[in-house]
């Protein structure tokens, strides 16, 4: 919970993780450039006294978890959501594991996602029921770039995801966080278009598709598919921490989002420990989208609280505390957003 | 951020027509990669600083290219290393001419693909299906959607034009400079006409917008335009963070000449 000004606010981390980065756990040089990928991104927009040293950054632990978001960070629950990248790392990259160990030895405080590859093919599909029930999974995490074999990616339309995703309908694994990557077969395409969730959306409707990272870099194309689909939402991870190095460029990434998608459907989260909540949560408090920028709407009070925790707690059914929850209807509401409402009309 | 601008030929060459050589070749040599973009941030690649080293050297010219990390997407890194290729063939005196991608997850198979001429379905192989000719246009097009959009905006702003005339608005109503230029460069990238009286606002087909449509391409040309300013801003970042710890201005392009000046 974070506390400003006499408003009170409950904060969801809706993407952390537990990983292993380290030179043990690396099975070639791609193990190397992804945890240094992640490192220049930590570096590049995080505030300075926030920084962690290189070997701390690649192996951190459960305690310095727990201390980061819980004792430090505001945050109230945190979702893992674990990326597996088999072929880069020994033991993956995402410790299913210790966080799993964690997850039962703090009850109430995290959430559990796991991962799937519809290259799996009927293995995988049996691996997930048991997952479903080891876990109790309400959710998953898929990189859709994550290199298996010869391949380097796969398309949310595949026949094979289709076969995974009807079995999520069937296990009340009713989450899907999709994270786009650089890569994709063939490579002649965009592997960073989402119109694959533009397509599952559609047919999955029971399902809610979390687009990590809201799209970047492919924001504009996210947008107008989440106009066009009710049950598509947006993470705020990497874009948020915009917020420090670039505040005009993340007002306007929000007020797109809060045009586009509405703030029912808005998502918070540090990606920790790409990054840090604690700064993430005060700056996001504290801001305001300029009033020059006469383009936007401005960023209310009831949009922070519903972004900041909010609206995750209502798609993971958690228990908010009374005194945290909005005043008005002590729910969130299902407001359309304005673009949304445009993009129908037109 | 400051990326190269004027190229500093090194060591002096003996005598000063060499000197002057040497320094129009490196001259060439940078305009020609000027020409080269990232086409998903729709700026040259000598702006970016994605152009680490240019060595001119007795057989020819090799040039080092490096992006902000190592995942990012490897068709827009072929496409990058393989129009540098192609530009830099059009160099008179280039001779020889080398194209490296540094640092990046496809590093060894891009080089050796670009250096055997292999193309791009040499290069990748069975991940390679046609070409990648149609996800060029689509980050053409979405060039012109935000060029659109700035002159759009620029003729509101001015007062040159109000919101409820835009469906008439022709090239010839914009006021001349860098916006417009802009814009026509990346008409006539995707085959739109250039005439004055050619309509401002249009589709990726050159088709006009309805009245009632308007509104809506607008606001989701603003979209397309902030993503691509966004997503620069990121990569230059990154860039700076990876190559010169963070300082931009540290960002720079080396050149060097080691050709026999005797």
């Amino acid at each position: 919970m974070y506390e400003k000004n006499g408003e009170k606010y409950y904060v969801v981390d809706a993407h952390v993780a537990l990983w292993d980065g380290r030179e043990s756990n690396q099975k070639n040089i791609h193990g190397k450039q992804f945890i240094d990928c992640f490192y220049d991104y930590h570096k590049n927009l995080s505030p300075e006294e926030v920084v962690w040293d290189y070997d701390a950054y690649t192996y951190y632990g459960g305690e310095r978890l727990m201390k980061d978001l819980f004792v430090d960070g505001y945050v109230d629950h945190a979702i893992f959501q674990p990326a597996f990248l088999g072929d880069f790392y020994e033991n993956g990259f995402g410790q299913t594991e210790e966080a799993w160990a964690l997850t039962q030895a703090n009850p109430g405080k995290l959430t559990y996602n796991h991962n799937f590859d519809p290259r799996n093919g009927q293995a995988g599909l049996d691996q997930l029921r048991r997952d479903a029930e080891r876990f109790g999974l309400k959710g998953v995490k898929l990189y859709t770039a994550e290199w298996r074999g010869d391949s380097r990616g796969y398309k949310l339309t595949d026949p094979w995801t289709y076969r995974y995703l009807e079995a999520c309908e069937e296990l009340g694994i009713t989450n899907i966080h999709i994270h786009k990557g650089p890569t994709i077969i063939p490579l002649d395409r965009d592997a960073f278009d989402v119109a694959d969730v533009d397509a599952v959306a559609t047919d999955f409707q029971g399902l809610n598709f979390v687009v990590e990272h809201c799209g970047l870099p492919r924001l504009e194309d996210f947008c107008w598919i989440a106009t066009q689909e009710t049950n598509v939402h947006a993470g705020l991870a990497v874009a948020i921490p915009f917020i420090h190095t670039r505040p005009r460029y993340f007002a306007q990434i929000i007020g797109e989002l809060l045009y586009w998608v509405g703030e029912d459907k808005i998502q918070f989260s540090s990606d920790y420990a790409l990054w840090t909540p604690k700064w993430l949560v005060e700056k996001f408090v504290d801001f305001q989208i300029p009033e020059a920028m006469t383009e936007y709407a401005p960023l209310t009070t009831t949009a922070k609280k519903k972004i900041l925790g909010l609206n995750a707690a209502k798609m993971y059914g958690l228990d908010v505390p009374e005194e945290l929850r909005l005043a008005d209807t002590g729910e969130v509401g299902l407001e359309v957003a304005a673009g949304a409402k445009e993009s129908v009309l037109s | 951020m400051s990326a190269v601008a004027t190229p500093v030929v090194s060591p002096a060459p003996r005598d000063r027509a060499s000197a002057r050589r040497g320094a129009s070749l490196a001259n060439d040599v940078i305009e020609a990669l000027t020409t080269v973009k990232d086409p998903e941030l729709d700026e040259p690649i000598t702006e970016l600083g994605f152009v680490r080293s240019v060595a001119l050297h007795p057989s020819g010219v090799t040039v080092h290219l490096r992006l902000p990390t190592s995942f990012c997407a490897p068709n827009f890194a072929y496409l990058m290393v393989s129009d540098a290729q192609d530009a830099l063939r059009r160099v008179p005196g280039a001779a020889r001419v080398t194209v490296l991608l540094d640092d990046h997850h496809d590093s060894d198979k891009i080089n050796a693909g670009i250096a055997a001429d292999a193309g791009y379905l040499g290069t990748f192989g069975a991940e390679a299906a046609e070409s990648l000719d149609a996800l060029r246009l689509t980050f053409q097009r979405k060039a012109h959607t935000a060029a659109m959009e700035r002159c759009v905006m620029a003729a509101l702003t001015s007062g040159a034009a109000r919101l409820e005339d835009l469906g008439s608005l022709t090239l010839g109503d914009l006021a001349g400079g860098p916006t417009k230029e802009a814009l026509l460069r990346r008409r006539a990238d995707i085959g739109l006409g250039l005439a004055p009286g050619d309509l401002v606002v249009v589709d990726e087909h050159g088709d006009a917008v309805p009245d009632e449509e308007l509104p809506l391409r607008l606001r989701l040309a603003t979209s397309v335009r902030i993503s691509i300013e966004g997503n620069a801003h990121f990569c230059r970042g990154l860039l700076a963070t990876r190559y010169a710890n963070g300082d931009s201005d540290a960002i720079t392009t080396d050149i060097t000449d080691t050709r026999s000046t005797s």
